[in-house]
């Protein structure tokens, strides 16, 4: 299919997703939180996106309504130049064969009832294909496991190789865009680096476009070739990994940067004074601007 | 024990049964410092925390030595003591704060009366006195509007909020150690930095012992000046935050370094293979003998199948178990290779 080489491989066009709260009087309308606020991107096909941002900055809301898991309030998400906004779940059977998800909990994400081998078959399966045996054991290599591993449940595995797992399951399907949401935010540093490396291997080895959720400025800049900033709903920078390293230009990514507690930083001399002096001062400079 | 001391463990032990948790931890804090914990999950950090808070949950038994001097020289093992006596120097002699703010804080309860409430208990300052400290430890802690927030329920506070709450709390009466356990994981991180500030602020001003409980190796020395490598329920590496971090000598604190390392400051390529420590943390109890990283150490032989002694690395103000390693094969001296 020459012609759909040129189509990015996710595209969103004024994206915003309102929730309604809870009424709090009888004489006011419930009032409404702007979760996603107008956010357009476009990423390309083979592309590393990240997207890192606070808690409650709407980052993963934004990934469940490119996932299909949600609908937009306006705007459109067009995934490989098909649309998602307006699909009901039933018409996405396409989009779950394209993307695929790695969640952050491997604990929560994959059934404690299941065996490996059906986890990893699952997705398989509900596209109608059940002859799988071997697919499951080509999976699992390709994330580092053994095929015995196959017949073992969930609870038998470390944190990294149930993330390994939900990798495995996750390439099933044979997708072209992996999404991550904080993959590596639950599990220990010397585990870590492992599953980076797991997934730099597979996106490399299957040709995947990577979509990369996390509040961890560091992983991001590791994993990503352009980085989306988000604040209170909205993308208020977007740039090439090292230029937002290098030269951040909002005041929030200047306050973001400023406040990680990095190892050389620290041995260098840099105090936990000096780092809340940073973030003071550029809180203040972004309140200034923003 | 010499003045300065403030905290000796010596040979702690914890076990469930007969699955040992912790084997021989030992380490001193002087008046004034600040020693992190670093480890990571189902090292033994936790443990090594509430076994001198004197809050090990039920069935876990633990023996060895702790001393404890505050308000009194240390004549009393804290293992040995009972509840009463160890209430009394909770919230007081020592406190401690959580890693998660809600859990710790009384949902039922205005934070000013939660803070007044431990002054109360341990009679340092009467009724009115210590509503009016409250709001003073509130102020301190960089809560805008004091007074107004004493009068908030925990509910209303953000997480970075109810964090300086608990952190007024654990200081209302000037403990002579302050124990944190993780207490920023669960903040954002411009959140941390401030939350970090007033930390190492609130021990400076008391010139109280810090022992700062963390798996970041970047807050570690971010906050403190020495620090506790943990793993498998031993201390394998302790010394001044340069050294250990800098020049590590155990092999697992090398890989640890190694591992958290993602900036590539050494100029390696962005995209570069991640060194990584090959397997996984074991779980309690199923360490091996002898060195417990031997199982993931690619400098393992036999001889680290019997357990290896403490090797000090140089002379330090807090004793030989201040500024050290236990390794057989250990990094950066000659006989690397």
């Amino acid at each position: 299919m020459g012609e759909g080489t040129g189509t990015p491989a996710v595209e969103l066009r004024g994206v915003s997703r309102q929730f309604r709260r809870r009424r709090t009087s009888l004489l006011t309308p419930a009032p409404v939180v702007d979760a996603v606020r107008d956010v357009s991107v476009t990423v390309a096909r083979g592309e590393r996106f990240g997207i890192v941002g606070e808690s409650g900055s709407g980052k993963s809301t934004l990934l469940r309504l490119v996932s299909g898991l949600d609908q937009p309030t306006a705007g459109e998400i067009l995934v490989e130049g098909r649309p998602v906004h307006d699909q009901p779940a039933r018409r996405l059977g396409w989009l779950r064969e394209t993307l695929q998800l790695v969640f952050q909990d491997p604990m929560s994400s994959l059934d404690p009832r299941m065996r490996v081998r059906d986890i990893v078959a699952e997705p398989l399966v509900a596209q109608g294909r059940h002859d799988n045996r071997e697919r499951v054991h080509e999976l699992l290599e390709a994330v580092g496991m053994s095929a015995e591993a196959a017949d073992r449940y969930p609870h038998q595995f470390s944190g990294g190789q149930r993330q390994r797992i939900s990798v495995a399951r996750a390439l099933a399907p044979g997708p072209d865009i992996l999404v991550a949401d904080e993959p590596v935010s639950a599990l220990d540093v010397s585990v870590r680096a492992q599953v980076l490396n797991l997934i730099d291997e597979v996106v490399d080895g299957f040709d995947l476009t990577l979509i990369f959720v996390s509040h961890d400025l560091s992983v991001v800049r590791h994993v990503c070739d352009r980085v989306a900033v988000m604040r209170r709903g909205e993308f208020v920078e977007v740039a090439p990994t090292e230029q937002l390293w290098n030269d951040p230009q909002h005041p929030y990514t200047q306050q973001l940067l400023a406040a990680v507690p990095d190892l050389h930083g620290a041995l260098a001399g840099r105090t936990a004074r000096d780092l809340a002096a940073d973030v003071a001062r550029r809180g203040q400079d972004g309140a200034g601007t923003g | 024990m010499p003045d300065r001391t403030v905290l000796r463990v010596d040979g702690l032990d914890v076990h469930a049964g007969s699955t040992p948790l912790l084997q021989d931890v030992s380490f001193a804090i002087d008046r004034g410092e600040r020693v992190g914990l670093i480890g990571e999950s189902g090292s033994g950090k936790s443990l090594t925390a509430l076994s001198v808070m004197g809050l090990l949950p039920e069935g876990l038994g633990a023996t060895g030595d702790v001393r404890l001097a505050a308000r009194t020289p240390a004549e009393h093992n804290l293992l040995a003591l009972g509840e009463r006596a160890l209430a009394r120097m909770r919230g007081d002699g020592m406190s401690m704060v959580f890693q998660e703010p809600m859990t710790a804080l009384n949902p039922t309860m205005r934070v000013g009366a939660q803070v007044a409430e431990v002054m109360l208990l341990h009679r340092t300052r009467s009724r009115r006195a210590a509503r009016e400290r409250a709001v003073e430890l509130l102020e301190q802690v960089g809560l805008p509007d004091p007074a107004h927030v004493a009068r908030a329920y925990p509910h209303e506070l953000s997480g970075g909020q109810r964090q300086r709450v608990v952190l007024a709390i654990a200081l209302a009466n000037d403990p002579a150690l302050l124990i944190c356990d993780e207490p920023t994981t669960a903040l954002d991180v411009t959140v941390q930095a401030t939350v970090l500030d007033l930390v190492v602020r609130g021990v400076e001003a008391r010139q109280a012992a810090l022992l700062f409980i963390t798996h970041d190796l970047g807050v570690v020395a971010t906050v403190c000046e020495r620090v506790l490598v943990m793993y498998g329920g031993r201390i394998v590496e302790a010394g001044p935050v340069q050294d250990v971090f800098g020049d590590p000598r155990h092999r697992y604190t090398q890989g640890l370094v190694a591992a958290s390392d993602l900036s590539g400051a050494d100029g390696r390529r962005e995209r570069a293979r991640l060194p990584t420590i090959p397997g996984s943390v074991p779980p309690a109890g199923r360490f091996p003998a002898g060195c417990v990283f031997r199982t993931r150490c690619a400098h393992a032989t036999d001889v680290c199948a019997t357990p290896p002694p403490w090797t000090p690395r140089g002379e330090h103000p807090a004793g030989a178990t201040a500024y050290g390693y236990a390794c057989f094969h250990p990094a950066g001296g000659e006989e690397d290779g």
